[in-house]
């Protein structure tokens, strides 16, 4: 048997089939979770996608965050299950307080669509084991929110606890302090970042790379070894 | 009915490239003498019954948890005047 990965669809999800896929492409199953039902359907993880859930009315991720379906995530995520946010998945991760800080419009207005080179910091987390640190990788970047914020005392604490998990290459392509793509918690169950890797999951599609995968392979080793 | 207002607004140290873009494009409306510009958000509340205490006290809580994110915002509750359709008198 393998491990049953959730993926959840809020009313604006726009990358819920594309997660699924990357789930299953990885080995694992996926199990379809809608806003309005607060049964998480005995899943070993839980991935929120992107997209523009509720219109990004108020702030991206804030309604949502108030979802039934959220309500049995953060107190599983509070409890261990690992959660993986993406992008908008990201925004209603921070908007939780399950992961510091907050995610405003990029500083330079635009909407962002580009392959982007990311370095992976760190490989104690359920979602990046299977990178080495320090590996760069280059996955889609597709958002308008994407500037993560925090205070410096929080930003120290990231970077002093090694929970910097993905830092932006080349150029930081939004404002983000400190280049941060994405971040992970203390006990790094919970992770979340802005770029796509279930975009990059197939030679043939996106990038031409596969290096989105590792985060699918590292959940299903992870939950599996855990058996 | 009465209304209160929560306005919202990012912390200073927080930079608003949106507040910056209308600023810069004052100039060439003639628009004169504009240093700065910060965008922020209005919630207008139409309030059932009286706004005593205790419903000033979950408004504020409604603003602290929703309406604004306190890692990046500031929000201020006021209660307005009430401008009855059918000649309030206050």
């Amino acid at each position: 048997m393998t491990a049953r990965i959730g993926v959840v669809t809020f009313p604006g999800t726009l990358d819920d089939r594309d997660t699924q896929r990357a789930v299953r492409v990885a080995g694992a199953e996926a199990v379809p979770l809608w806003h309005r039902d607060k049964d998480l359907k005995q899943v070993d993880a839980v991935v929120l996608p992107g997209g523009f859930s509720y219109g990004d009315y108020l702030r991206a991720g804030a309604i949502s965050r108030f979802s039934p379906v959220m309500e049995s995530v953060i107190d599983q995520a509070k409890a261990g299950m690992p959660v993986l946010g993406i992008c908008n998945g990201f925004q209603v991760l921070t908007e939780t307080h399950l992961l510091p800080g907050a995610m405003l419009r990029n500083n330079h207005l635009h909407f962002i669509c580009r392959d982007q080179k990311l370095r992976v910091e760190t490989n104690s987390t359920a979602w990046t084991a299977d990178y080495e640190p320090g590996q760069e990788i280059s996955i889609p970047l597709k958002n308008i929110d994407g500037r993560y914020v925090a205070d410096e005392r929080t930003l120290d604490m990231l970077e002093a606890e090694g929970r910097v998990a993905f830092r932006y290459l080349d150029v930081n392509p939004n404002g983000s302090l400190r280049d941060i793509a994405g971040i992970t918690n203390a006990a790094g169950n919970v992770v979340g970042l802005m770029p796509h890797p279930e975009h990059a999951v197939e030679p043939l599609i996106g990038t031409g790379r596969t290096d989105g995968l590792g985060f699918f392979t590292s959940i299903l080793k992870n939950l599996v070894g855990a058996r | 009915m009465a209304r209160v207002v929560v306005d919202v607004m990012l912390k200073p140290e927080i930079l608003d490239p949106q507040g910056q873009a209308v600023q810069r494009a004052l100039p060439r409306l003639g628009f004169q003498g504009i240093s700065d510009v910060r965008q922020g958000k209005r919630f207008e509340l139409e309030v059932d019954g009286p706004v005593d205490e205790a419903a000033l006290a979950r408004i504020h809580e409604m603003a602290e948890t929703f309406l604004a994110n306190t890692v990046i915002e500031d929000f201020v509750v006021k209660v307005e005047a009430t401008e009855g359709a059918e000649g309030a008198d206050k």
